[in-house]
């Protein structure tokens, strides 16, 4: 088994598909990536530097906000990541509650690629 | 029948309705019109059983138009339901749902319908005592119905997931994705409720819809849900995603959202988006305004008219329907061992690279089509009945 899964091109993140250790360097999709702390399977890695409210990305959607600078090979989780959704908590005016409508879906070659059956089918 | 002429053609073996459709099971079924009449309606149900199901429930009385409007039209709606083949409602006497509008729900779809109500009958035993004799009669007259072959676009399949872990994006869901493109390539309909789980994917399911208006709709109920945790000053993370959502590595909502809208599959287009429990109308892709709790959900799209529900998970859970069948799938190997007891099909090859998605998805389709032929689910075999309606309001 891989040590960690790149769903999508687009993708910040990848998921951990078995404990990942500090130090040990892993392959994202050629590039590699040094662990910067424990990880759990099923946990994601940053894949690069994600920057204070930018957007993490997996399945080549947002998946909420860096709450924090996320340095690459970082554990990312609810610690660094904020969700944009469902938040009656916070002020709707400063916040991006609308139906992300107008962003455009993957299109079919993305999909295509960047489905979790081709990536872990080969 | 022309579907009968056509054995090449993937099908399963159903019972047909006077109605003209299909059901999975043949059930008869005793509906409580309230909770106070719960407890005599399984009592009858339990002298007739496997064949006799109860419908317990927490409403009926002391609710409000819109909640009760909500109750009696899913209690209506499993009276109606394909995999029903007779109905016993049990009344009480004086609430608010009216047995004659059940009974009569049963009879427009050709189905016998009778009513004990325990207020005129005399008080619990007497009650128990007639619906018994009456749940065995009608069972009696079910036996002789047959199983016949059906043409799998008379299929309407549920689409859940629940105790999601990171397995459930990766494998599980993608395999019913799978199968749900298959179906509705087939010309069968396919149902995805949990809108508070669609929230962050809305877009992908929006791009796929066949006309403005099932789009519209979709970006409507899931800014309704939005709007109504904002008017509550409540932030909906500390439920989704759940607790063990967490500890499994699922972050946020939008993350949970795409993961869970791969049962949805790729390709289906999205046709109707309708109200909870309401008919599911159109070949297809449906959209159903459900809670993301589990047992609402399911009873909510089972209402809708689903035979059989496809129910993914990663962490395990027991959930079952009174009157569908519901499969039990994981993508996590230790679930599968851990939860024998509930789980129907283990796919978790797919994480380990053992098995292909498409592998996963030929055994899961014919897993479908074997349990609406009568095969008894793990969830069926436990007894596992859950039902649980849907409610906005308070009860007053």
């Amino acid at each position: 088994m891989k040590a960690v899964l790149v769903i999508s091109a687009r993708d910040n993140v990848a998921t951990a598909l078995q404990p990942l250790q500090t130090g040990q360097v892993i392959d994202a999709g050629g590039a590699g990536i040094t662990v910067t702390e424990a990880i759990a399977p099923g946990h994601k890695i940053a894949l690069r530097t994600i920057e204070l409210g930018e957007a993490v990305i997996k399945y080549g959607s947002p998946i909420g906000t860096a709450s924090a600078v996320i340095p690459a090979g970082a554990h990312v989780h609810t610690h660094n990541v904020a969700s944009s959704r469902g938040r009656g908590d916070i002020d709707p005016a400063s916040a991006d509650l609308q139906p992300r409508l107008a962003e455009p879906p993957d299109d079919a070659a993305t999909r295509a690629n960047g489905t979790p059956s081709r990536v872990i089918n080969k | 029948m022309s579907s009968t002429n056509k054995p090449s053609r993937p099908g399963f073996l159903g019972y047909r309705r006077t109605d003209g459709r299909v059901g999975t099971r043949n059930h008869v079924l005793v509906v409580p019109t309230v909770i106070c009449s719960a407890v005599v309606a399984e009592r009858i149900a339990a002298s007739a059983a496997p064949v006799a199901v109860a419908l317990p429930h927490l409403a009926g009385c002391g609710q409000l138009g819109p909640d009760m409007r909500v109750t009696h039209d899913t209690l209506a709606a499993y009276c109606a339901h394909p995999n029903v083949g007779a109905v016993l409602v049990v009344a009480l006497g004086c609430e608010q749902v009216v047995a004659q509008h059940l009974a009569e729900a049963a009879r427009r779809h050709g189905k016998p319908a009778e009513i004990v109500a325990i207020q005129s009958e005399g008080g619990t035993v007497r009650a128990t005592e007639k619906g018994s004799r009456i749940a065995q009669s009608l069972a009696g007259g079910l036996a002789t119905q047959e199983r016949e072959w059906c043409d799998i676009s008379e299929l309407v399949l549920s689409l859940k997931c629940g105790g999601s872990d990171y397995t459930s994006g990766l494998a599980s869901n993608p395999t019913l994705g799978r199968v749900t493109d298959r179906l509705v390539e087939l010309g069968g309909s396919a149902v995805l409720g949990e809108i508070a789980e669609i929230m962050g994917a809305e877009h992908l399911l929006a791009s796929r819809a066949t006309h403005a208006q099932a789009a519209t709709k979709l970006i409507q109920i899931i800014t309704r849900v939005e709007t109504e945790a904002r008017a509550l000053g409540l932030d909906i993370r500390g439920t989704q995603p759940s607790p063990g959502n967490i500890r499994g590595g699922l972050t946020t909502i939008e993350e949970k959202s795409l993961g869970a809208t791969h049962k949805g599959g790729e390709r289906a287009p999205l046709e109707d988006v309708v109200a909870y429990a309401a008919p599911i109308a159109r070949k297809g892709l449906t959209v159903m305004d459900t809670p993301g709790l589990d047992v609402e959900s399911v009873t909510g799209m089972v209402g809708g008219g689903a035979q059989v529900v496809v129910f993914t998970t990663g962490l395990g859970t027991p959930t079952g329907n009174p009157i569908a069948p519901v499969i039990k799938i994981t993508g996590n190997a230790r679930t599968a061992r851990q939860m024998e007891d509930n789980i129907d099909l283990d796919v978790s090859g797919i994480m380990d690279e053992s098995e292909t998605l498409d592998g996963a998805a030929d055994r899961l389709f014919a897993e479908v089509l074997d349990v609406a032929s009568g095969r008894q689910t793990k969830a069926e075999t436990l007894g596992h009945r859950e039902f649980a309606i849907h409610r906005r309001n308070p009860t007053i």
